[in-house]
């Protein structure tokens, strides 16, 4: 078992034993989160294995004793076992919150399980994945998954939320397959370490690249491709919110990272990356405008995501500069992790506002019907994270962004970062002047003086990642030492 | 015996989570908490003043990044502010414990109040940019619950007015020392400036970047035009204003900016970078400015606040003015304000308690029914004034090069 667990092994056995729990916990119709559970728990511990056995070297495992190409194989390199870890983790943490947040028994719960377990296996294989057609398999398990978690919030507008996002989501994966497609007719393999040897610069890895980045921009939500997000994010039960925005939507981000600087490097052209830098530009400071004018806390938390997956692309042209790549890898990895935590405990916190207060509606909140300190704790650390105020992970990441922008000279880019941390605090203050508020609130309000009670579990649960994104600001130099124990990005 | 510093921050971080945690009903546990720990401290810091005068080195270093480093150690200014600062949280908790016996949300408030000291004593303790600028940042986001702790609509908008000053200043700074580790590498506070000996950065980058340390600085210092919210978030309980008047936040910026001008710039090398010029200027135009619309206000809390405005920049003044008396001046100042303004706000605070009183035309008569209030008062005021004894032979030195410094501040 212990030979198993440790070699190349762990890599099949991360994207199986989720797999199983989500077979188990259908079959288990009414204790289906126990299966669940149990798989969440185990596939921390197997992250932080994989994790440990990245540090001397990548790990590669050929499904079945077929190499590539003829069989598929799995790869893991300290990159894919960071996504590997901070998936896991997030996930934990959620599950423990979604234990308090569905009622036992009712039919989400029971659809719930199942489904994250499935979006567990899909999130775990596209990290590993080393074959590009494996990846597809991936993104479509993640999109049906996602979509039917959305679904799970009873009412017209997540149905048709949900709906959209499929629509988008499909179009997304058929972008990407094209671009696949085109790769195989010229160079007949699909594994993406053969591929990354053979491809150079040609019109047709060009086609290639742009196809698949386009889809997965889609799936990214990339401001201009956003417009499906915040209603999917805000329409969705809490946890999934939290989930969706903290893992999802980094999932098709490293699919994207991969492909850029590992596959087809060589087609990938400064100009691009340009384009990607200034889009993300352009979400940082749209998606911030749009969360300042968001009536309802989950509209602002959404519009907050779209945001903070500009921060991701704006890196892109630092990336592509030798001068700077290094110092830029560091801070995309603390953007994502970082975020992965704050914007997951954001929502967490929002889900027991909402809970507590019974309602979203910015305008009418006031400090008497929020639920506890704990809640409150989380989600102003957790904004504290997202500003990029010290001292937390946010704003080691910023910190990186702008020390590398400034030694390339890229003025607008850190200008924009500044504003986007100016923007930034002034929409997350808005929702935390509210825990201060002790006024009336305009409209009467027969429920003001009710307040649900939010259970221990959910409260701390939304705190402890809170913490976790607290503690990045004080851990940088351990957990890049980590990642760059050896990074293969050449 | 570096372990001194890191157990100076944690005697007010520890007791501030812990305070946080403590139910509302429980006020003797909270009190002693917080009164022990303000105890605690100021041991700590007698600790640390008699082992450097031994000559004693402390110095703590921690990898924060790949090749930037958060670090702190105790200079002479070091010792002056953490002095200042604790023995000034001591008084200031026996104060507010009296003060707030009725109020609401008393562990919020005491908190985030041990949360403010622990971000001044890092502004002191901090021995590079980075790590200034990580307590500078804490610094603002501890004060914000104390300015709304009332939670009125008109606390809520004096508290925005207060974040969006404070932390539009906090990006200018943030992108200055960024800016300045970009071109330069990482900054470390030295007693004759690290950058006077660089010959390879432009000198018009080197005034781009001072003028956005400044600018940053200057916002908590509450330079002209950067001084608005410091009137404005009087709403504040009284003993919030003394605090972020006297001690932490104002103190704050220009201690920032002594650093920036003597630490980091070096004063010669200011100085023929051409830039202590415009500071003093600014500093100059600020004291007049806050002098005079103190005149004017009738709002007692209102009317020291623009004193502040006004006192506050004769540190930068002196500073600026870049001569070691001047200097000696400006730091030796920021300990007489402080003390001086603590006391005055605490007098307010009586009044308005007490009397109900928070005009100056109120006034009338209010030395015979609260005359002990009032003789601390009046001894304040003149301290503040500058009247002999209250101000010491290095003082008086500096208001020789600084005639505006006769100027009435209410």
């Amino acid at each position: 078992m212990s030979e198993l667990m440790t070699g190349p092994a762990l890599l099949a056995w991360l994207i199986s034993l989720p797999l199983l729990g989500a077979l188990a916990s259908i079959a288990l119709k009414h204790g289906g989160r126990w299966p669940a559970l149990t798989v969440v728990i185990v596939n921390l511990g197997l992250a932080c294995l994989l994790v440990a056995s990245t540090q001397s070297a990548p790990l590669r495992y050929a499904l079945g004793g077929w190499e590539a190409p003829l069989g598929i194989v799995l790869y893991a390199d300290t990159l894919s076992a960071m996504m590997i870890g901070i998936t896991a983790l997030v996930g934990a943490v959620v599950s423990w919150y979604s234990l308090g947040y569905f009622a036992p028994g009712s039919s989400s719960e029971r659809a719930f399980w199942p489904l994250w377990c499935l979006l567990l296996t899909a999130l775990n294989t596209l990290f590993l994945s080393g074959d590009a057609f494996n990846l597809y398999v991936g993104l479509e398990i993640l999109s049906l998954s996602a979509v039917a978690l959305v679904t799970l919030s009873s009412g017209l507008e997540a149905i048709q939320a949900a709906l959209r996002y499929l629509l988008v989501s499909l179009m997304g994966s058929l972008c990407y397959l094209l671009g696949v497609a085109l790769l195989y007719q010229a160079y007949a393999t699909l594994d993406l370490a053969l591929l990354a040897d053979v491809t150079g610069d040609g019109v047709l890895e060009r086609a290639a690249l742009a196809l698949m980045v386009a889809g997965l921009l889609l799936k990214t939500a990339l401001f201009p491709l956003h417009f499906w997000l915040p209603q999917a994010h805000a329409g969705a039960p809490a946890p999934v919110s939290a989930l969706l925005s903290a893992l999802v939507l980094k999932a098709t981000f490293y699919l994207i990272l991969r492909l850029w600087f590992d596959t087809l490097t060589e087609a990938a052209t400064y100009l691009g990356a340009l384009l990607l830098g200034l889009l993300g530009c352009a979400a940082i400071l749209w998606g911030s405008l749009q969360a300042l004018r968001a009536q309802r806390l989950k509209q602002l938390v959404a519009y907050s995501t779209v945001a903070q997956i500009g921060y991701l692309f704006a890196l892109f042209p630092l990336l592509n500069d030798p001068r700077v790549a290094d110092a830029a890898f560091d801070s995309v990895i603390y953007f994502v992790i970082a975020h992965a935590c704050a914007k997951g405990a954001m929502f967490l916190a929002a889900g027991n506002i909402l809970t507590a207060a019974g309602h979203g509606r910015l305008a009418d909140l006031r400090a008497a019907n929020l639920p506890s300190a704990i809640t409150l704790f989380a989600l102003a650390i957790a904004g504290v994270s997202l500003i990029g105020l010290p001292p937390t992970g946010g704003f080691i990441a910023k910190w990186l962004l702008l020390q590398s922008a400034l030694q390339v000279g890229a003025w607008w880019l850190a200008g924009v970062v500044l504003l986007g941390g100016l923007l930034a605090a002034a929409y997350v203050f808005r929702v935390l002047a509210v825990c201060f508020d002790v006024s009336p609130p305009p409209t009467s309000m027969e429920a003001s003086s009710q307040r649900t009670i939010v259970s221990a579990g959910r409260q701390w649960s939304a705190l402890i990642l809170a913490l976790v994104a607290l503690a990045l600001g004080f851990l940088a130099a351990p957990v890049l030492d980590l990642f760059d124990a050896n990074l293969v990005t050449d | 015996m570096s372990v001194l510093l890191p157990l100076i921050l944690l005697s007010s971080l520890i007791p501030g989570i812990a305070t946080f945690f403590v139910p509302e009903e429980r006020a003797r546990l909270r009190n002693t908490l917080n009164l022990g720990a303000a105890l605690v401290k100021t041991s700590l810091v007698v600790a640390l003043l008699v082992g450097v005068s031994q000559g004693e080195l402390y110095e703590v270093r921690v990898a924060l990044l790949p090749g930037v480093e958060f670090l702190l150690h105790a200079d002479a200014w070091s010792l002056m502010f953490i002095s200042l600062s604790s023995l000034l949280w001591l008084v200031t908790t026996l104060y507010a414990i009296g003060y707030l016996a009725h109020s609401r949300q008393r562990s919020r408030f005491f908190g985030f109040f041990s949360l403010c000291v622990f971000s001044t004593a890092g502004i002191a303790l901090s021995g590079n940019l980075i790590t200034f600028l990580i307590f500078y940042e804490l610094l603002t986001l501890a004060t914000y619950p104390l300015v709304v702790h009332k939670g009125t609509p008109e606390s809520i908008s004096a508290g925005r007015k207060y974040l969006a000053y404070t932390l539009f200043g906090g990006t200018l700074f943030l992108a200055g020392v960024v800016w300045l580790t970009a071109v330069a590498g990482p900054i470390e506070f030295s007693a004759t400036g690290v950058l006077a000996g660089r010959s390879d950065l432009s000198p018009t980058l080197l005034q781009g970047i001072f003028l956005l340390l400044i600018a940053g600085l200057g916002v908590k210092a509450a330079l002209v035009p950067l001084h608005s919210w410091l009137p404005a978030s009087m709403v504040a309980p009284a003993p919030v204003s003394a605090l972020l008047h006297a001690v932490a936040v104002v103190k704050a910026g220009a201690f920032g900016i002594s650093r920036v001008v003597y630490d980091v710039y070096g004063v010669e090398f200011s100085a023929a970078l051409g830039v202590t010029t415009p500071l003093a200027i600014a500093a100059a135009i600020t004291i007049l400015y806050g002098s005079t619309m103190a005149l004017f206000q009738d709002g007692l809390k209102r009317r020291l606040a623009y004193s502040t405005v006004s006192q506050v920049s004769y540190i930068a003044l002196g500073t600026a003015i870049a001569g070691p008396i001047a200097t000696i001046g400006g730091i030796v100042h920021l300990v007489h304000q402080g003390l001086m303004k603590i006391t005055l706000f605490f007098c307010a605070g009586n009044l308005d308690e007490t009397l109900g009183i928070t005009k100056v035309s109120q006034m009338n008569g209010v030395g015979r029914r609260m005359p002990w209030t009032m003789a601390a008062f009046t001894i304040a005021a003149l301290g503040m004034i500058g009247v002999p004894p209250w101000r010491d032979s290095c003082r008086n030195g500096t208001s020789a090069t600084a005639p505006w410094k006769a100027v009435p501040t209410g």
